[in-house]
């Protein structure tokens, strides 16, 4: 009748076993191909330029991006070591998302306690969505200076999408639900702390993965045009005095950067998930 | 201090109340001039057609929606809003999915400010008594649909209310577990000595845990009809739903019941 009394059977059949064995190796398929397209792709990068099949002027090669690398580490009076841009970057997404986070979420919350307010900003905040935040990477950079700007248009590019997704979890909330903590006497404050917040992690988590890299553009984007440091920077550096090899470096970090943001998410995720 | 309600005050009372739902199409007439008293320890089941206004009736006893018209009263003074005094129980459980059975079951003694400790105390024993005792730290994931609806009779009995209000709790069970929990939840209020007012379609439901039963008309929902159900059973007392329905004038009533209700099978 349970659930819980668990439908596990003591001595695990043969035929268990082998299921098993087909799961694993299903599972290791899977990964095994994921990374041999990865080698994949660099063996590409790395052969084609040199068989001069694409002009490696253009493209670079992998092999060529490590000791660009190591050049690139040590710091000169002239430009800062690539640590310190990936750091600048890293920071401002961070910062960028974590404040599109908290101010997306407290704006939903109060487009949910008052729905006038709602119903007045709808247009507004949809607009705001859909205008190219990029446009106003100039304007930030009057406005604001070379570092507040990056911050800026990190959080601005992301907080309006965040907004957006976070009410509309609000509003997925199940009525019965709120319905439920009403008969026992609960306060608006209430409601939103006890039922609508809670049910509304899995929303949370979904705006922060697609905050994470939305911030991210928006950094690089805001580097492009008004900082001297960060990877956007260098980037745009690099291209200027047509360096590929300092271009490719810079975009490979980005990649890295992205694919431990996203890691870091998953691990976030199945942390808070599991209690559910 | 109010005098306490005497013996003769209902627990529970609508003097002609109105209810209209307003919506920009135009308002809707839910209930029409609803008049009916229920004493302190009765238990009571309305049966109507989907749509005749039973649930709204106990919205408005439990104080989340006002009347348009008319007066609600409990323990003899007009209702305001939600009561300590009244427990709840919707047509499912609704347990947070984010909260552990334990905490689940004591989240109306949260909301209302009560002693945490005690209540913790108190909705352990509850699901202890309904056999979840070994479940208190689990998720409502891993319980099966009756587990979960004895999970949400114990949020609603911990918060201690005299009048409890049963919608349709049974509808989203199958029907072997939906007798044998209407039965015990039947014979847990019976032994609390509680009000209740079950609101369901199901007329033997109602025959088989109620000992009065009103019948309200379409839409919009009026009282139509009022029956008391009675057993010779033994000693006088009643007996449980189940041995009820194998009672001689269980049939009796239940074929009343279905003229009154006119069921009609469109198509």
């Amino acid at each position: 009748m349970s659930k819980v009394e668990a439908l596990t059977v003591a001595p695990p059949s043969p035929q268990y076993l082998a299921w098993l064995a087909r799961e694993r190796r299903g599972y290791f398929i899977v990964r095994a191909t994921q990374l041999g397209l990865l080698a994949v792709l660099l063996l590409l990068w790395e052969v084609l330029p040199k068989a001069l099949i694409v002009n490696p002027v253009l493209t670079s090669y992998p092999s060529a991006l490590w000791p660009t690398f190591l050049d690139l580490l040590k710091s000169t009076p002239q430009q800062a070591s690539i640590l310190t841009h990936t750091w600048a970057t890293v920071l401002a997404t961070v910062l960028g998302f974590t404040g599109a986070m908290v101010l997306g979420t407290a704006v939903a919350a109060a487009l949910w306690w008052w729905k006038t307010l709602y119903q007045v900003l709808d247009p507004y905040l949809v607009v705001a969505n859909a205008m190219p935040k990029t446009a106003f990477v100039p304007i930030f950079y009057i406005w604001l200076g070379a570092t507040l700007s990056i911050y800026g248009m990190s959080l601005a590019i992301s907080v309006f999408i965040t907004i957006l997704m976070i009410y509309s979890g609000f509003q997925g909330i199940d009525p019965n639900k709120i319905k439920l903590a009403q008969t026992f006497g609960a306060t608006k404050g209430q409601i939103l702390r006890k039922v609508v917040l809670p049910g509304s992690v899995p929303t949370l988590l979904a705006a922060l993965k697609v905050n994470a890299g939305l911030s991210l553009v928006g950094v690089v984007v805001g580097e492009f045009q008004s900082a001297n440091l960060g990877l956007g920077y260098l980037i745009q550096y690099g291209a200027q005095i047509f360096k590929m090899n300092i271009v490719m470096t810079g975009v490979t970090i980005l990649a890295v950067v992205s694919s431990v943001m996203y890691l870091a998410i998953s691990w976030l995720e199945t942390a808070v998930m599991r209690r559910r | 201090m109010a005098a306490p309600a005497s013996a003769a005050t209902p627990k529970v009372e609508l003097r002609n109340v109105n209810l209209r739902y307003f919506g920009l199409e135009g308002e809707t007439e839910a209930l029409k001039d609803v008049s009916i008293s229920i004493a302190p320890g009765e238990f009571v089941a309305i049966i109507g057609q989907s749509g005749c206004g039973k649930s709204t009736l106990l919205s408005l006893i439990s104080g989340i929606l006002m009347p348009t018209d008319g007066t609600v009263l409990l323990d003899g003074k007009p209702v305001t809003g939600p009561s300590r005094k009244v427990g709840y129980m919707l047509q499912q459980d609704y347990l947070f999915e984010w909260r552990t059975i334990l905490e689940n079951a004591v989240l109306g003694a949260e909301i209302q400010g009560a002693d945490m400790a005690k209540a913790r105390e108190r909705a352990a024993a509850l699901l202890t008594r309904y056999g979840l005792g070994q479940f208190l730290r689990h998720l409502p994931r891993q319980l099966s649909g009756g587990m979960r609806q004895r999970v949400a009779l114990a949020r609603t009995l911990c918060t201690e209310p005299d009048v409890v209000l049963l919608d349709e709790p049974f509808a989203a069970l199958d029907s072997q577990t939906r007798l044998a929990l209407s039965d015990e939840i039947a014979v847990i209020l019976r032994r609390e000595k509680k009000t209740a007012i079950l609101v369901t379609h199901d007329i033997g439901e109602a025959v088989s845990m109620a000992e009065r039963v009103i019948v309200l008309s379409r839409r919009p929902g009026r009282v139509k009809s009022d029956h008391a159900i009675r057993f010779a059973g033994a000693h006088g007392t009643r007996p449980t739903p189940l041995a009820a329905r194998n009672s001689a004038e269980f049939n009796g009533y239940f074929n009343a019941l279905w003229q009154e209700l006119e069921v009609h099978v469109e198509g």
